[in-house]
């Protein structure tokens, strides 16, 4: 038994949730690889190879793995697939693209978003936006799985020893083509990696009052930005900053969620954090509900006295 | 050119589920049921295609029991021509669902299959990418714009960091993130309307497909309760609260 683990990253390195994926691939007992796709990303390797847990780092490095199209990663992952039981990525945007395009080719159910690892067939998984936990035990012969980071600690960094292995399938030429991105620049933490997060609502009422009320908290407490969909769909801030079941889901330390309500699909995304503090003006709020501090009262007057508290 | 559109049934979105005592899944006997949010937004990008003159025909397409027909019917009132229903009380998973839109695909001759990212029940965010591996064909996953022209789909994507634009060969699969568009209500007329339009009932077994799960539900669980919190009646007590009862900051 031999898992493959696909390892996310960026331009600035491995991504957290993909140390998450090796941790929750180091529960089923077995070996456990990693998997390097992309172009140009010998450093990369290099990085992944130091991460404890993993016992061996595939490279697949060719101009035509840039971008992590889901159809060459997809059949690189169906060429690479005799060789394990187990194929996992967190379940990131690239992770939910490719993997199920992987399964299906295979002809096997993917399993999405897991939270916890039973044994080597069995998973648990949140349904209805978070609403229900399912344990669901799979019937097919080689498992397929996201992982939802926020629920299994990441294994550290540094430590490991791993080989680095060159894989030599040729990118399949697909039939679709990259053309370009458009990133939202930011000095912060990561969202899905942040130990302290502070989200806006629609409370917040402007874009300015994010960064006006909200940027300077969260540099002095070194935290992550995000919002709820409200404050995305009003223009408020870029749609990557939502947190809830359309959005990233979280888990940090502290969560402080400001003007925001609290609507099942935002709750979804935040409510495994370890503590949640609501400062909102409507005591009623639902957001209360799942508080372990909360703060009746107008942001616009809390918010300054909290940045200079 | 012509379209499938998938929609399914699940429960409303605004309900609080609950978990059955006996864990065997989730309480949905007398519960509002509604179309998916996500397919809403996929019907509406089908008719909005047809609209600009893109697209000829959009036929809906739902999988599961009898009643998933109220759902093509609301897709029909928001503009799709016609509707097939695949009927089975199987709760069919995303690779059987990927198989049966496949078959239809083929057999309606469609250009472009065009599905919601994810179902608010299952939560899977699996079906479009599984039915453009079985068809062999492009995917445009979490998208929040749409362009067809000359053969081709150009895909604004919803990646982690931004935005995303890839340029997809025709036949392709596009599936529709929250903010692709605003669904629009269906008018009483056209609802009227849509109770003349035709809906095919077919079965698995007709497309050849075998559903059965891969996938056995072992037990379904509450998620843990939060304890409840506490109010504090200020900035400076949250802020000592936060550094000595709760030690994050």
């Amino acid at each position: 038994m031999t898992a493959l683990v696909v390892i996310d990253f960026d331009a600035s390195g491995i991504k957290q949730p993909a140390r998450s994926a090796i941790a929750a691939a180091t529960k089923l007992g077995g070996e456990v690889h990693g998997l390097v796709i992309g172009s140009g990303v010998g450093a990369i390797a290099e990085a992944a190879a130091k991460i404890p847990g993993l016992s061996k780092v595939l490279v697949a490095d060719a101009p035509g793995y840039a971008h992590e199209l889901a159809e060459p990663v997809a059949a690189l992952l169906v060429a690479l697939a005799p060789g394990y039981s187990h194929i996992l990525q967190a379940a990131t945007a690239a992770g939910k693209n490719a993997l199920p395009r992987a399964a299906a080719l295979l002809d096997v159910q993917v399993i999405s978003d897991i939270s916890g690892v039973v044994d080597a067939d069995t998973f648990v998984r949140p349904i209805y936006a978070g609403n229900a936990l399912a344990t669901v035990k799979s019937a097919d012969a080689k498992k397929v799985l996201t992982v939802r980071a926020s629920s299994f600690d990441p294994v550290p960094a540094e430590g490991g020893s791993a080989a680095i292995e060159a894989v030599s399938v040729a990118p399949v030429e697909g039939k679709s083509k990259y053309l370009g991105s458009e990133l939202s620049k930011s000095e912060r933490p990561e969202l899905t990696a942040a130990k302290i997060i502070i989200s806006g609502g629609r409370g917040m009422q402007n874009g300015e009052n994010f960064t006006k009320l909200l940027d300077p908290i969260a540099d002095k407490l070194g935290a992550a930005v995000g919002a709820s969909r409200a404050a995305v769909d009003a223009g408020f801030v870029p749609n990557d900053y939502q947190v809830g079941q359309t959005g990233k889901i979280v888990a940090p330390e502290l969560y402080i969620a400001v003007g925001i309500s609290g609507a099942i699909q935002h709750l979804a995304g935040m409510k495994d954090s370890k503590v949640i503090v609501a400062i909102n003006k409507d005591e009623d709020a639902p957001i209360f509900q799942v508080a372990d501090y909360g703060l009746v009262g107008d942001l616009f007057n809390i918010l300054p006295e909290l940045e200079k508290a | 050119m012509k379209l499938l559109v998938a929609v399914k049934r699940v429960v409303d979105y605004n309900v609080k589920v609950r978990v059955k005592s006996d864990k065997s899944g989730v309480e949905t006997a007398g519960v509002k049921m509604s179309m998916n949010p996500f397919d809403e937004i996929a019907v509406e990008e089908a008719v909005r295609l047809k609209e600009k003159g893109v697209a000829t025909e959009i036929v809906a397409v739902s999988i599961g029991v009898t009643q998933a027909q109220e759902t093509i019917r609301t897709a029909l009132a928001m503009g799709a021509d016609r509707g097939v229903l695949v009927e089975t009380d199987v709760a069919v998973e995303p690779l059987a669902v990927a198989k049966l839109l496949k078959a239809l695909a083929e057999k309606e001759g469609a250009d472009i299959v065009v599905l919601g990212k994810q179902a608010i029940d299952d939560d899977m965010n699996a079906t479009g990418q599984m039915l453009a591996a079985l068809l062999g064909w492009p995917q445009g996953t979490f998208a929040s714009k749409v362009e067809i022209a000359d053969g081709t789909a150009t895909v604004t994507r919803e990646v982690d960091g931004g935005l995303e634009t890839v340029a997809l060969a025709l036949p392709a699969v596009i599936t529709a993130d929250l903010r692709l568009n605003e669904p629009r209500y269906a008018s009483l007329p056209n609802i009227m309307k849509a109770r003349k339009k035709a809906i095919d009932v077919v079965k698995p077994a007709d497309l050849g497909v075998d559903v059965t799960p891969r996938l056995t539900t072992v037990s379904v669980s509450e998620p843990p309760a939060r304890k409840a919190g506490i109010k504090v009646p200020d900035v400076a007590t949250l802020i000592e609260k936060l550094r000595n009862e709760a030690k994050v900051i």
